[in-house]
Formats: C-alpha cells, structure tokens, sequence
C-alpha cells in the first residue's frame, strides 16, 4: 500500500491486524486443530505446525494431518443427528417467526407516520436488553407448575399440565421469542417503502383488498422476508442459549455438543471439528447474506 | 388493514414481546418462592443480593470488561469503517470487508472456540484480559456496521472544503466528520457496551478464574432453577438497561426538535 500516507496506513493497519490475529488467525487455527490427533496435554492436541522446527519437519507434520476426527464424527450418529436436529429446529423456528412477524410489522408500517418511530423503537428495544435473561422468564411460563399451565387449568381449558418445558417445543418457542427483532426490522422497512400509489391504483382498477395483498404487499416485501429469515436461520442453527436453558437433555442441537465436546469431554480436535462442519452447512446462506449485504453496499 | 384489526395486532405483538419480561419483574417483587402463588409484595430478594459477594464481584468484572471492550472496539470500529468508506480500493479490500463482518454471522460458539484455541497456542493465560479481546473482536463489527453506514451518508465534499481552506486531514476528519457522526459513534459504543455485559458464550470460552462474569454468573443459578434472586438481579439489569434507552430516546427527540 505505497500510496498511503502514514496516518491512514495506521487507521487501516489497526483494525487489520486485530482482525487477522483475533479472528482470521484463531479460525485458521481451529481447521488446523480439527485435522491433529487429540493427545493428553495441554493443549488437548498434538500441535501441528510450529515455526521453531522448520520446514523440513513441516513436510513431515503435514503427512501427519489426519481425517481421524472427521471419520469419528461421520461414525458416530450423535454428531448427524444434532445437525438435523438444529437444521430442523431452525428451519420451523424461521417459519414460525415469519408467519408471526409479518402481520406485526405490517401493522407497523401501516400505523399512522407519527407513530412509526415509537412502534419501532418499542419493537428492538427488547434487543437491547439480556438475551439470557428474556430466555430465562419463559421458564417461569412455560414450567409444569408455570404460569401458562396454571391460568389453562384454571380455565379448565385443560386436566392436566401441558409438558412444554424441557422439550423441543420450548426451544422453537424460546427461538421465535428472541429473534422477532431480527426478522421485524428488514421486514418492516420493506413493507414500510412501499408506495401508498400502487396499491391505491390497484384499488381503482378493482382489485380486492386480497388480490392487492397477494400480488403487490407481499411480492414488493419478499426480499425483506428473505433477509429477516437469514437473520434468524444462522444464528439458530448455532444456538447454545436457548436449547440449553429451554431444551430437555434430549433436544440435540449442534452448539450444544459442541459445548459440550469442549467443556465436558475436553476432546478439542472432535470441537474444532464440529465447528468447521457447522460452518461448511451455514456457508450457504452466509454467501447469500454478504451478497445481499454487498448489494446494499453498492 | 382497518384501523381496530391493525391494533389488535400490534397489541398483541407487543404482549408477546414484553409479557414474559413482565413477569420477570413481578416475581422479583413475590415474596413466595413459587411463580404460581403471590405471597405478598417482597423486596427481601433484593436485599439478599446485596450480600452475594459472588454476584457482586460477578458485575464489576462485566462492567469493567464491558466499558474496556466497547471503548477499544467503537475505536478499532471506527478506523475499520473509515478504511472502508474513505480510502477507495485496496488490495485485500474484500477479505478485510468479509472478515469485518463475519464475526456478526458467525455462531457464538465457534468464535468462542477460535479465540480459546488462539489465546492458548499464543501462550495467553486465560481471564480478564482475553475476555476484553474477545469481547472487542465480537462487538467491533457490530460498530463498524454502525458507523460505516454514518460515514457513507455524510458528505465528502465538507471534509474537501476544509482542507481547501488549509486544514490536514487529520483536522478535517476530527472537526468536520467526527462531530456529524458523533450520534453513531455513541450508539456504536452503547451497543457494544450492551453486547459485551450480556454475553455468555463468548465469556465462558475466553474467560478464566478470578473472571466470571454476571451472564457466566446467572448461567449458573439458571441451571439449578428459577430463584428469585436470579429475577431481582435481571430485574435491576432490565431497569438499567430501560433507563438508559429512555434517556437516549429523549435525547434524540430533544435534538430533533
């Protein structure tokens, strides 16, 4: 970067390197981990490269890198079964959130303007607030002995307590709970730039309030819906939170093994593993996330 | 839409939203144990935590880790964003861009676990140091985001006119630029600030002895079951936190009227 005066060359070269030791180094470290045998020391694995032994042991050390955690994570049916299971418990939980959040936001954009900016405040500022702890309340609702149970009882709506907490029903529930911000914001905004015109045009020409919905309000919100979706899939697919506070010990989700493949067995190489299959499955959508980001850049 | 239907909706959206949150502030206040039965209005479970020595050190250490990690990344934010929006293209420019915002996508549990497997192959005791790193490592992409769409909405053309008029860039930058993104910058650090203190994941992987913090801390109790205590504690938290977004709310009205 010759072209650079010394003082950008700072601005630029501070946020890099944190970047590059931080977060690009200690990824690159994790496929490496994932590749060594697991041995009895600190760390838990057979290191593989180390710039004091020079290339010549480096040739050696690559014929060394093993596919032996990988073979184990395929064998073992644990590690198939929580992917599916987080991918299913995702996929319903974006669903669900969706169908919630849709009619929410386009109440939202259809409040009168002066009220907009309350409603949207109101609506993210539960973001702000400890995500462990809104995870935490639904306990309280959700138990046996909990709230919900008890007004249905009372209400005679129901004999005997809905067995909710500590299953997988708990976890969707807890996941729609904390992702509505994510998905009402884009969802909003698309619904929201909408022009009054259109609609009231297809009004004049006799299209029902139904036809206007189907063919212009949703198709002009789709690329919200898409984004909102993304912005709840990925970080479900990884969550530990949720399924380990609301989950029972059989709801499997991937960041919940690899949890604990990290701080109950102390099998690091098996964790690293994991974590890079559980990238390989997000890339997908992260691919289509940066696009739609990229394209918002410009 | 019509008018009654729009509102029932955002009623009970709203319901939803803050129902739970609710209930979690008038249980702080039950003097019973148990959720379904009110035994009175109590602020005993209040006054038990002011002798959780364990709770009490628990929340220094996240608001130091917190004010230290939101003040390095809103700084680190800031150089990000400004390479990104003023300094055109760059060789590298896309990996830095992707990298910037990856972290934001990431799941929670890989990143802890890169950082732990960095932290101890770099030979980095693990505690309030590593837990600050990792802590700006996730939040400084939240700032970036924040502030690089500040700085693509305001005008190059002001910074151009000052140094016209004899200033270095360093002086246009801080008295021209600086003052119109200032909204952005605090709400960069408020929200760094807020990720940091809620943060479990991240915490657990990066943190050490002597450095628990008060996620790490309610995590713990969370596990053995609903406590009281553990409603008080999230009560004053959630209050904090309301506070402060009342006063930020005001404050922006207050500077558009």
């Amino acid at each position: 970067m010759p072209r650079f005066s010394p003082g950008r060359r700072i601005v630029l070269t501070a946020p890099y390197l944190w970047i590059l030791a931080f977060f690009l180094a200690p990824m690159a470290l994790i496929l490496k981990i994932s590749l060594s045998h697991p041995v009895e020391a600190r760390p838990p694995y057979e290191p593989l490269f180390s710039l004091a032994e020079g290339p010549a042991l480096w040739l050696e050390k690559l014929q060394a890198l093993s596919l032996e955690t990988y073979r184990a994570l395929i064998d073992d049916p644990l590690y198939l079964d929580s992917y599916l299971s987080s991918l299913w418990l995702a996929a319903i939980s974006t669903l669900l959130t969706l169908l919630v959040a849709y009619p929410f936001a386009l109440a939202m954009a259809r409040a009168p303007r002066h009220l907009r900016p309350l409603l949207v405040g109101l609506a993210i500022a539960p973001f702000w607030t400890s995500f462990l702890i809104r995870v935490y309340a639904w306990i309280m609702l959700l138990k046996d002995e909990g709230l919900i149970n008890h007004a249905l009882m009372a209400l005679h709506l129901i004999d005997a307590p809905l067995e909710i907490y500590a299953t997988s029903t708990a976890v969707v529930i807890g996941m729609v709970y904390s992702y509505l911000p994510f998905m009402l914001l884009p969802l909003y905004a698309a619904l929201e730039r909408q022009d009054p015109a259109l609609r009231e045009a297809a009004a004049d020409l006799g299209a029902s309030p139904a036809d206007i919905f189907w063919r212009i309000t949703l198709p002009l919100s789709a690329r919200g819906a898409v984004a909102g979706s993304l912005m709840v899939f990925i970080p479900a697919v990884g969550e530990f939170v949720i399924p380990d506070v609301l989950g029972g010990p059989q709801t499997l989700m991937i960041g919940r093994t690899l949890w604990s493949e990290f701080f109950t067995n102390r099998d690091w190489p098996m964790a690293s593993a994991v974590a890079i299959l559980l990238l390989a499955l997000l890339i997908l959508p992260l691919v289509v996330v940066e696009r739609l980001r990229a394209e918002g850049e410009g | 839409m019509g008018a009654l239907f729009r509102s029932l909706v955002l009623f009970a959206g709203f319901v939803f939203l803050y129902g739970p949150i609710a209930v979690l502030v008038v249980m702080s206040f039950n003097a019973s144990r148990l959720v379904t039965v009110w035994g009175g209005f109590s602020t005993k479970w209040y006054a038990s935590l002011l002798e959780d020595q364990a709770t009490r050190h628990a929340t220094l250490i996240s608001l130091e880790a917190a004010a230290l990690s939101s003040t390095l990344a809103t700084l680190l934010g800031l150089c990000a964003a400004v390479a990104l929006a003023r300094f055109g293209a760059f060789r590298t420019r896309t990996l830095f861009f992707g990298a910037v915002h990856a972290p934001l996508a990431l799941p929670e549990v890989v990143l802890g676990l890169a950082l732990l497997s960095a932290f101890v192959s770099f030979g980095l005791e693990r505690g309030f140091v590593t837990l600050v790193i990792g802590h700006a490592t996730l939040t400084m992409c939240f700032a970036t985001v924040g502030l690089l769409a500040a700085l693509r909405s305001c005008d190059p053309a002001q910074e151009e006119a000052a140094m016209d008029l004899g200033a270095t860039p360093l002086q246009a930058f801080v008295l021209v630029t600086l003052p119109s993104i200032a909204p952005a910058l605090a709400s960069a650090f408020l929200l760094s600030f807020a990720l940091s203190l809620d943060d479990l994941v991240i915490a657990s992987f990066t943190t050490g002895p002597g450095a628990t913090t008060l996620p790490m801390r309610i995590y713990s109790q969370v596990r053995l079951g609903v406590s009281p205590q553990i409603n008080a504690i999230s009560s004053l938290l959630l209050a904090v936190v309301g506070v402060a977004l009342a006063l930020s709310a005001l404050a922006m009205r207050r500077k558009r009227a």
